[in-house]
């Protein structure tokens, strides 16, 4: 089959399996540095507001970003199962567990946006929708500013992401996905899977600041 | 020499062998994956990019011959030294060598077919495009008056211009030189011939890694900031907003954590074309080839630690400034650690002054002269008086400028040869390169003495007692653009009336000068075996000169 | 060389402990701990990021140049926010 063969430039599968698993972990750093910038924000925002913070912190709901933490860390593990199902060359589970780790990230999108809506009629969206009753206003809207921010940022890479898992389906149905050639499959994964931990920080940094009565 | 199995190909006559070049399709190159056809492809796109930069400095240029010039508006002016230094240093300088030289280069110095990912590397460059036409869509729009530095509130809140277009297009090509990076990072470790151990690679390679390195772990940073910026603009909102309790200088601080290791992007790949020069034209072995290596990966690594020598008069703490001060003061060492050592390797060398070599020299003074004048800077107490002054518009020209373009222009005529398959003239190239050596420092040294008076940077008018050097500047401004307009002329020249150029024009080491120029579609015939270290010229001399030394 | 092959049954307990250091989190939350809080949230995060990566991402049996260039954005984030953050802490000495 062509998509067993080695590319062109490689002399051996494992130097192209090498190869792409080392650049898909640099693409990963990238992205920590990315994401990274925003934190320096964060960062700095909490140092000097912090009561301010832990007010607006509380505005949020644990019972969306809970259940959202606990439908991604699912994902992660319907996406490892996928990938082993590539190692080991059965195509339907393959395409299955691709199929469930789309659909998840589609829960957490879906439940992400059922939440910016009750944002949105709590009036905590930064100037176009936004009311604070206790003190230091500016500075709690500062707060949802990266909120908003950092999530947006983060659902466009779960939604890069699910675009990704289906066009892996595809391909695992279409058997160019195989044992001898799962790497497309690993690769989606490892992006997954650290979509799966920006929102592992994320969730204490923007949901958990503080303690809550 | 190294000994390698594969056989030594030269063109059989008039009639060129099939080569990298040979199909002539409009597809063929739009949709090509090889290394070499997009290296050609970025020069050709970078040349658009600094003839548009160069456009805009002409033009500042003439606005400065008299005090109160009155070629431009003043609020021209602002969009004039925004688009050039947004040009120059993502559109030209940024992907110089490490686009056009590095992707020609690196797979054949390594003994590779191609880089690791070839259609990523295609899509750089489409990205790289689609960067520059926002670009410069932004300027056919109106322009934007904030400077390539983009501070804030004036980017985030105030400017009327189109910042968020021109942003657009810088963080597209951010993009493209993300890409890039991790292209080399992985083509580096993971493509190497056999017995292409990392003590053999070529010093070009240890530069364009350390480059790498930069391009991946910085770039990202500027990416954020500006969407930060852009976001700000568009709700009316953001971290950068006093009102909120937002902090402008924190922008600095994210700007340039990129921005001052981009500058070392845009020097470090210069130095490793001088380290092919120096020892081709003086047919010697590198002296310290170790210390050169690492000190590119220092350069690298300390080059992230030093950013706040931006900031030294922007409100940050005392305390922050010391540190990065002193750190300031200790990344000049590795740069100084090169200069010494390809000094050393010239000394005693058998020294031909071919045009390469006369770029070669001219970027270890003028480099110098930069790299030293940094230093007056990196001390707080001066740079109080110098910052925002023409004495550091004269330093970054000199290292960037006096430093990178040279060596650009150096390794494009040392590998000229293997690109296009023809020779340079080679009187009419070191005219050009004298031509651009005297035009240079007429532009930039009176820039020196400038911002030592205390012309601050980025006015359109001045005090009468400056306009001298003002007016000395524009005119080596003339004289370096012909310097330029040169090498392109002679260039295209000798695509159809070179001379055909040998495999191994400069008898240089090497594994690029082991196959034809133009090479074959695959760089080799067969997998280049490596079993010496590089640059070993005159090896039976190299035991006597032991006794020399 | 093929990858090794990860059992079924490593997952499902990687994925167990996840969970439980979710709730564990969140529980975390709603303790006084004073200045303690942050700092535990964000040790609870990295354990179960580096689970994740170790595990889930294959790392343990990655080459140790992979390892290096896995670990070297989460330093090169802490340069950043360490030495940015330096000048903040140190406005008012």
């Amino acid at each position: 089959m062509p998509e067993d063969t080695v590319a062109h430039q490689f002399n051996t599968m494992e130097q192209q399996r090498e190869a792409d698993t080392l650049g898909m972990w640099i693409f990963l750093a990238t992205e920590v540095m990315f994401f990274g910038g925003l934190i320096l924000c964060y960062t700095f925002a909490r140092f000097s507001y912090p009561q301010a913070f832990e007010e607006a912190s509380h505005r949020l709901y644990v019972g969306y970003g809970g259940p959202n933490t606990a439908i991604l860390l699912c994902s992660s593990l319907t996406m490892a199962f996928a990938v082993q199902s590539a190692q080991l060359g059965r195509r339907r589970a393959t395409v299955a567990f691709l199929l469930g780790t789309a659909c998840l990230g589609l829960a957490f999108l879906v439940v992400k946006g059922f939440e910016y809506h009750t944002d949105y009629v709590e009036q905590l969206v930064p100037r176009w929708h936004f009311k604070w009753e206790g003190s230091e206003a500016p500075h709690a809207e500062l707060f949802f500013w990266l909120y908003f921010t950092l999530t947006a940022l983060h659902a466009i890479h779960v939604t890069i992401g699910i675009g990704l898992l289906l066009v892996m389906a595809v391909l695992a149905a279409r058997r160019k996905i195989s044992a001898e050639n799962h790497m497309p499959a690993e690769i989606t994964g490892l992006y997954w899977h650290f979509v799966d931990i920006v929102w592992v920080f994320l969730f204490p940094l923007l949901y958990l600041i503080g303690h809550r009565q | 020499m190294n000994t390698t199995q594969i056989n030594l190909i030269e063109p059989a006559g008039d009639e060129a062998r099939e080569n990298y070049l040979t199909e002539h399709t409009v597809r063929s190159w739009l949709l090509t994956t090889d290394h070499k056809r997009i290296g050609i492809l970025y020069l050709l796109s970078i040349l658009v990019f600094f003839a548009i930069a160069a456009v805009a400095a002409a033009m500042m240029r003439i606005e400065l011959l008299t005090p109160n010039g009155h070629l431009v508006l003043p609020e021209t002016y602002n969009k004039l030294f925004t688009i050039h230094g947004v040009l120059m240093v993502w559109f030209f300088l940024i992907p110089s060598i490490p686009s056009v030289l590095g992707n020609f280069v690196i797979p054949m110095m390594i003994g590779a077919r191609d880089v690791a990912f070839p259609k990523l590397n295609l899509l750089s460059w489409y990205l790289f495009l689609v960067g520059g036409a926002l670009a410069v869509y932004s300027v056919i729009i109106g322009g934007v008056d904030t400077g390539w530095t983009f501070y804030t509130p004036y980017s985030s809140t105030y400017s009327n211009s189109n910042v968020v277009t021109m942003i657009a297009g810088v963080f597209v090509a951010g993009f493209s030189s993300i890409l890039t990076g991790l292209n080399f990072i992985v083509t580096i470790h993971k493509m190497r011939a056999p017995g292409m151990t990392w003590f053999r690679l070529p010093l070009f390679i240890w530069s364009l890694y350390s480059t790498s390195l930069i391009l991946v772990l910085a770039t990202p940073v500027l990416a954020i900031t500006l969407l930060a910026i852009s976001v700000e603009r568009i709700w009316g909102v953001g971290i950068f907003d006093p009102d909120l309790g937002g902090d402008p200088v924190l922008f600095q601080h994210m700007f340039w954590f990129y921005s001052h290791p981009a500058v070392y992007v845009m020097i470090l790949p210069g130095m490793g074309v001088i380290s092919e020069l120096v020892t081709c034209f003086s047919r010697k072995t590198i002296f310290g080839y170790y210390f050169i290596a690492f000190s590119s990966i220092a350069i690298a690594v300390v080059g992230f630690l030093v950013w706040g020598h931006h900031m030294f008069v922007s409100s940050q703490s005392i305390y922050a400034g010391l540190v990065f001060s002193v750190l300031s003061f200790i990344v000049a060492a590795p740069s100084a650690i090169k200069v010494f050592n390809w000094t050393a390797t010239l000394y005693k060398g058998s020294i031909s002054y071919d045009t390469p070599m006369l770029y070669a020299l001219a970027f270890i003074g003028l480099f110098t002269i930069g790299g030293l004048t940094g230093l007056f800077l990196a001390a707080l107490a001066v740079d109080v008086h110098l910052h925002d002054t023409y004495f550091v518009i004269a330093h970054f020209h000199y290292i960037m400028v006096g430093g990178m373009v040279t060596g650009f222009m150096g390794g494009l005529h040392y590998w000229w040869p293997k690109i296009s398959g023809r020779m340079y003239p080679e009187s009419l190239g070191r005219i050009a390169a004298l031509v651009t050596f005297i035009g240079f420092n007429l532009t930039f040294f009176p820039q020196f003495l400038l911002g030592y008076l205390g012309q601050p940077r980025r006015y359109h008018s001045y005090p009468p007692e400056f306009q001298i050097f003002h007016v000395l500047s524009t005119a080596g401004a003339s004289v370096l653009m012909i310097g330029y307009l040169m090498p392109l002329c002679y260039f295209v020249w000798s695509l159809w009336y070179g001379k055909k150029a040998p495999a191994n024009p400069w008898e240089a080491t090497g594994l690029e000068w082991k196959t034809a120029s133009p090479p074959p579609c695959d760089n080799f015939e067969e997998t280049p075996l490596v079993t010496h270290k590089p640059y070993q010229y005159k090896p039976e001399e190299l035991r006597e000169g032991a006794q020399h030394a | 060389m093929t990858p090794a092959i990860v059992p079924a049954r490593t997952y499902l307990v990687i994925f167990g402990l996840l969970m439980a250091l979710l709730f564990a989190t969140v529980a975390a939350a709603y303790i006084d701990l004073g200045q303690l809080n942050l700092p535990l949230a964000m040790a609870i995060a990295s354990v179960k990021a580096l689970l994740i990566i170790v595990f889930l991402m294959h790392l343990r049996h990655a080459s140790r140049l992979t390892q290096l260039f896995a670990s070297i954005g989460f330093f090169w984030l802490a340069i950043l926010l360490l030495l940015a953050m330096s000048d903040y802490v140190s406005r008012l000495w």
